[in-house]
């Protein structure tokens, strides 16, 4: 008999049974559910099934992001309507507009733990595999289920595993990474499939790095993907944890649909194209497009790293386009300012807004005008994606953005670093 | 068997096209989620789909967010059903959920074009003359399909007829 990947250790033990196989289909019971400005949506949904409680509210987090501090007056009743719901039915975890990303600030409160299962109302809750939980992105009508039950149904998803060897170069990030992946294995590659990281590449990823490779595998159609944790993750969870945990790791005969290796050592600066994520080139095959907005922001580019990234290319010269900032949390926020990152940002005349989602999916701070480009650190360049359907969306890693700002043009970073 | 006109496109077709992010949290009713159904894909779809039109699909339908009105703006605008070569996992659930049938048929949107006229069975959709076979949904994913979404069917959980916790789900 084979061994077991991690998708199929993680979903036995929330399913709270001995062992599962990948296709098995299965009612799971997730450690922590979490939604954020969907959550008035999902409540209408939960009233119409007609459960008489929330099943667990002690294991639901609710974050205000995706259009915060609201931008009008619609977006501002939602949030009321939300605020009033987390406080009506004692939801254990809520967050006010400013705290961040949901991702990020359940992150960094820990309030999921290595081994832990956790679905959210968002495609890219597959971020929480960087500490090595499951995580899974459902939609409304399955939130809505899950505060009335508790559980959900899975299909336990075949495995892929990627094993990643060598260190980041110079001016290139986990971003690269990404994209080097989706470039190559298109964005089907991972459809319907736990994407599970092996290799010395992986502790050689700065910690601030890793979330953005889980996180942007939704692009890559995964339903979950996973990361190996070690020391450096145990050490960064257990300042904030309040319960004990067990990590799970794969064994290595696991049986995997497909293998994949990548050196990342030979990963250079990268650009997706507008309008897919797996329209990816080297930088030089993009340079010189004109761009009139880099913004520096969402859940797979605003950890302090990007910033002090986009600081260190910006600081002392002008701007040639317009910088949007806004970090994936306060903690980073409070980061960035006491280190001097957020005055080099400001003085190169970065426009700098409060923690959140921004204009990621075009709700505000940031919408393009018709026919303007945008070069994003975000994960997704979709048509339409920041509002305007004829904008077009670059998408790269926080030094290409920076140094497109300066020039006004994509630009490759090395002469800045 | 039933007869439907279809609406023709090609591969990862994304949600931010389907139903844009910008409308998210601020439309509520079925009828303004609808009237802006594949709005940035094909703005013909958006002004002129008919009761009982079919989109048929290239691979990955319904790639990118999670959102669900990408299913309830189509569904409302009256699509019974989405015929593609694959689905991405989140948008195959939510239809289940939304009690919109997702068909899995690799190879028909490079058969029949926009405008043209298909059948679907039970088991089988013909177009152009050729017959395709539909795999089965798991036994589950057809209960929740069957009982028209999971909110029916959970509504049957608590106002009173008794299914087992199983009940609330099923695999593809």
């Amino acid at each position: 008999m084979t061994g077991f990947t991690f998708a199929e250790k993680a979903l036995a033990r929330a399913a709270g049974v001995d062992a599962v196989r990948a296709g098995d289909v299965l009612d799971v019971r997730p450690d922590l559910i979490f939604s954020h400005d969907n959550t008035a949506a999902i409540r209408r949904i939960f009233e119409q099934i007609g459960a008489p409680r929330l099943a667990r509210p002690e294991r639901m987090a609710i974050t205000l992001d995706h259009a915060a501090p609201a931008p009008t007056t619609q977006h501002a009743a939602n949030h009321a309507e939300i605020r009033r719901f987390a406080a009506d039915h004692g939801v254990a975890h809520f967050f006010e507009v400013g705290r961040g990303i949901c991702h990020q600030v359940i992150s960094e409160e820990a309030l999921i733990l290595p081994g832990e299962t956790i679905f959210g109302s968002d495609s890219h809750t597959t971020h929480f595999g960087w500490m090595g939980a499951f995580g899974m992105g459902v939609g409304r009508t399955e939130m809505a289920a899950l505060w009335a039950t508790g559980a959900l149904w899975i299909r336990v998803p075949e495995a892929v595993q990627i094993v990643l060897e060598g260190r980041l170069q110079p001016g290139v990030t986990a971003k690269d990474v990404c994209l080097r992946l989706l470039g190559d294995l298109g964005m089907t590659g991972g459809q319907y499939r736990s994407i599970e990281f092996a290799g010395s590449g992986v502790a050689a990823l700065p910690l601030d790095e890793r979330p953005v490779i889980p996180n942007m595998m939704a692009e890559f159609g995964a339903m979950n993907a996973y990361f190996p944790p070690d020391e450096v993750i145990f050490a960064a969870l257990n300042a904030r944890r309040t319960r004990d945990y067990a990590p799970l790791y794969p064994d290595a005969d696991a049986d995997y649909a497909e293998r994949h290796h990548l050196d990342v050592s030979a990963v250079e600066p990268l650009v997706a194209l507008p309008h897919q994520p797996d329209h990816v080139v080297p930088v030089s095959q993009a340079q010189g497009k004109p761009v009139d907005q880099a913004f520096i922001g969402t859940c797979t580019g605003a950890r302090y790293s990007d910033l002090a990234a986009a600081a260190q290319v910006v600081r002392g010269r002008r701007l040639r386009s317009r910088l949007i900032v806004i970090p994936a949390s306060s903690a980073v926020l409070e980061q960035a300012a006491r280190s001097g990152v957020l005055l080099d940002l400001i003085a190169a005349g970065a426009a700098v807004a409060s923690p959140g989602c921004g204009p990621c999916m075009g709700n505000h701070l940031g919408v393009p005008a018709p026919n303007e480009a945008t070069i994003s650190t975000g994960s997704r360049n979709f048509r339409g994606r920041m509002g305007t359907a004829g904008a077009p969306i670059y998408l790269s890693n926080p030094y290409v953005a920076a140094a497109s700002a300066v020039t006004g043009c994509i630009t490759h970073p090395g002469e800045f670093l | 068997m039933s007869r439907h006109r279809v609406w023709v496109y090609g591969d990862n077709v994304n949600t931010d096209v389907i139903f844009p992010g910008k409308y998210t949290y601020t439309l509520k009713s079925l009828e303004e989620i609808a009237a802006h159904a594949l709005e940035d894909l094909d703005p013909a779809f958006t002004a002129g789909a008919e009761l009982g039109d079919v989109i048929v699909a290239g691979f990955n339908w319904g790639c990118g967010s999670s959102r669900e009105q990408a299913v309830t703006a189509v569904k409302h605008r009256g699509v019974p059903a989405i015929l593609a070569a694959s689905f991405s996992g989140l948008y195959f659930r939510n239809c289940i959920n939304q009690g919109i049938r997702p068909i899995v048929l690799p190879g028909l949107s490079a058969a029949v074009q926009t405008g043209d006229f298909i059948e679907i069975a039970g088991d089988f959709v013909l177009a152009a003359g050729v017959r395709y076979s539909i795999p089965p949904l798991s036994g589950t994913a057809q209960a929740i399909l069957d009982a028209g979404g999971l909110t029916p069917m959970l509504q049957k959980r608590f106002r009173g007829a008794i299914t087992p916790l199983t009940g609330i789900g099923g695999g593809e």
